[in-house]
């Protein structure tokens, strides 16, 4: 039972670890209309900041800090440089420019940080597991991961549901061309959205920095499940992308953590060790396939416009 | 006078050049990876050939050597199609690398078909050992399976009853764990291959380790994975707990990014920076005057493959037809190895020691790997009878 919940808390932990990335992810989609593949590239230059700030300032919490403030500004210096050209083009040519930019940000930090890879170390107050039910310890990192994320999707949601900033992304939104007309500054306001969602990006990256290391091309893979994510939550809906991620993450991990020994079952020891890590990876697709055949627009979609 | 000498320089380059044409030289085609996060074992395997071949003077039996090196970017089928390149259009002499084993496994026809010399430097495949062999086949590295066989027996030396195992979904992560399984006389309690190479979070089967209660576990995890597994199996209050035994996870390129989280941490490895050989030693002093870091034992099974491979054209007197004479010259593994000298099996395997390395700061404060004590004395890889080969 113990491992059962434990398991359950990893998989919530890659849930919201997912949804931070997810939620950039969609906010641009959904609101801008535009299809960024280079959202990993912010989640790799969080990283990538954050270690290099943490070691400048010999403090993990202050390079965190400086890091989210500079992926934010690299966040919005790339709107206005590169991706304000591709409003209202073709996905297609989202596709293409932005992928474009993986090629470039990878090239980048090549040149930047060199290719070997950087690892950012955690403070030790950090390190030591912390006992969280009688019997039960949980890697106090992962418990930080956790509350950062959920207090992050509270914001969120109080920034686009009851501030007046949220009031008008949603109406740019719904109708960006009346927006403009009622005077609201519209290519600002996709600044600040871009700029959310890279800092956004950039937060997952830095605080999966520590687990993982920093490498090149660290943010490819992890894009593909963030894509999953907004698919089956809904393009454009927080709330969808916040379920959506969770129940990614849950499904991952108990897939890993149980298909093995259920498999065991049926198969012989080796053939279910090597069956099972494919089928795990397997389920989420399938969870989207299912999403996509029942309720095409995702569990939550957005009303259209 | 400046102008003078570039002018001069540049006759004689001239003149140099149709001269080197029309010679004989050595080619060699060097495969492995050099882009992505596993870059850096790739380079310093190119390091270490290149050192190789500053020590032997850039020529093997009087003939100047020509290296190309090609970027299999971890994947198997890009792996194959470099190496196809270098015998079909550079017709290479040798093909000499190859970290990963499903990369080899790929890469093995065309080049034993065309009856050109493969060396791998790396990967040992349960396959190429057993009923792949081929005579155009040799490795100066191991089996896969040998060093992890020589890791369980140090955990029954250390009377370890209960063990958990962990490695890579592929070719190499498989040979791994059955090669601890098949010395290892306690009982295996729980088994998990992750995904390779994008599973990084290892948080769902560090649970399942902790909850097993196992008296110790052992892992497989090369490259930048090995610095992510050790950092999450410590986060997880792992280490104290259940005393971890690995194979590769730990070596001289990952070590500065593992840092303290290493102390302690036993390994087998068949070679060690610091053997106390006259070989080793000038490999590994030259090494770390010329690149300031440790060599891994990549490199040393680089090193080794360049200074094998001219151990073969230096008995042939750079007449690279003479096949037959190369092999039964190699099959003698008469060079100067780094881990000391070794025999071949009939799968022209090595048969060689294993010794246990731990983790130690030098005298600079740098952490280094240091060998402990032999735990097997001339150990031949379990797959050797499949191989139909008899000389």
């Amino acid at each position: 039972m113990l491992l059962f919940i434990e398991q359950c808390l990893n998989g919530l932990q890659f849930g919201l670890l997912l949804f931070l990335l997810a939620a950039g992810l969609t906010l641009v989609f959904g609101i801008m209309d535009l299809v960024n593949l280079a959202h990993g590239s912010l989640y790799m230059l969080g990283a990538y900041f954050a270690a290099t700030f943490a070691a400048w300032t010999d403090s993990f919490v202050l390079g965190a800090l400086l890091a989210l403030a500079a992926t934010l500004v690299v966040g919005m210096a790339l709107e206005v440089v590169a991706l304000r050209r591709l409003y209202g083009r073709d996905h297609l040519d989202h596709v293409l420019g932005t992928f474009g930019l993986i090629l470039f940000f990878n090239e980048l930090v090549r040149l930047v940080w060199g290719p070997a890879g950087m690892s950012l170390s955690l403070p030790m107050w950090l390190i030591p597991p912390v006992e969280i039910l009688p019997g039960l310890f949980y890697p106090t990192y992962r418990i930080a991961i956790i509350l950062t994320a959920l207090l992050v999707a509270l914001f969120l949601y109080v920034l686009v549901m009851r501030t007046r900033l949220g009031m008008l992304v949603r109406a740019g939104a719904s109708n960006r061309e009346m927006t403009g007309a009622l005077g609201v500054n519209i290519s600002l306001l996709y600044t600040l959205v871009f700029g959310l969602g890279a800092a956004l990006a950039g937060l997952a990256g830095l605080m999966q920095a520590p687990i993982l290391t920093v490498q090149i091309g660290m943010g490819e893979n992890i894009l593909i499940l963030a894509f999953v994510v907004i698919i089956i939550g809904g393009i454009g809906s927080i709330r969808g992308a916040f379920i959506a991620a969770i129940l990614v993450g849950l499904i991952d991990t108990i897939g890993r953590a149980f298909l093995p020994d259920l498999l065991r079952l049926v198969l012989s020891s080796r053939g279910a060790s090597t069956v099972a890590p494919a089928m795990s990876s397997m389920m989420i697709y399938l969870l989207m396939a299912i999403v996509l055949v029942l309720r095409p627009e995702g569990l939550f979609p957005v009303s259209s416009k | 006078m400046k102008r003078i000498s570039i002018a001069a320089s540049a006759v004689l380059a001239l003149a140099a050049g149709p001269a080197m044409a029309q010679g004989k030289s050595v080619k060699i085609g060097f495969v492995s990876t050099f882009s992505g996060p596993t870059a850096v074992i790739g380079n310093d395997m190119r390091n270490s050939f290149e050192l190789a071949l500053d020590h032997i003077g850039r020529k093997m039996g009087g003939l100047p050597v020509e290296v190309i090196y090609e970027d299999d970017q971890q994947k198997p089928e890009v792996g194959k199609q470099k190496t196809e390149k270098l015998i079909q259009s550079d017709k290479v002499d040798f093909v000499i690398g190859y970290i990963w084993s499903n990369v080899l496994l790929a890469s093995l026809k065309p080049v034993v078909d065309s009856q050109t010399f493969l060396i791998s430097a790396n990967a040992g495949p349960s396959q190429i050992a057993g009923e792949l062999c081929s005579p155009y086949f040799f490795s100066t590295s191991w089996q896969n399976d040998q060093t992890p066989q020589a890791i369980g027996e140090y955990m029954n030396q250390k009377d370890v009853k209960t063990a958990y195992l962990l490695g890579p979904n592929y070719a190499a992560g498989k040979d791994m764990l059955a090669g601890v399984a098949s010395t290892y006389k306690g009982k295996v309690i729980g088994e998990d291959l992750t995904k390779w190479p994008d599973q990084l979070d290892f948080s769902a089967e560090l649970s399942k380790v902790k909850a097993a209660k196992p008296d110790a576990l052992f892992v497989f995890y090369p490259g930048a994975a090995g610095v992510q597994f050790l950092n999450q199996y410590v986060q997880a209050g792992l280490k104290g707990q259940v005393p971890l035994y690995t194979a590769f996870t730990i070596d001289s390129l990952s070590l500065p990014r593992q840092g303290e989280f290493a102390l302690g941490i036993p390994g087998a490895q068949a070679w060690v920076n610091d053997l106390p050989n006259e070989a080793n030693k000038k490999f590994v002093a030259d090494f770390k005057a010329k690149h300031k870091t440790y060599p891994s034992f990549y490199g040393a099974q680089s090193y080794d493959a360049a200074n094998f491979a001219n151990s073969a054209v230096v008995a042939v007197n750079g007449d690279l037809s003479k096949k037959d004479a190369m092999r039964a010259e190699m099959r003698k593994a008469n060079y100067a190895s780094v881990r000391g000298p070794y025999k071949y099996g009939n799968n022209q395997f090595p048969i060689q020691n294993f010794y246990l390395q731990d983790v130690v700061k030098d005298a600079e404060g740098n952490f280094t790997l240091k060998t402990v004590t032999t735990i097997v004395k001339d150990s031949q890889d379990q797959f050797h009878e499949k191989c139909p080969m008899k000389w």
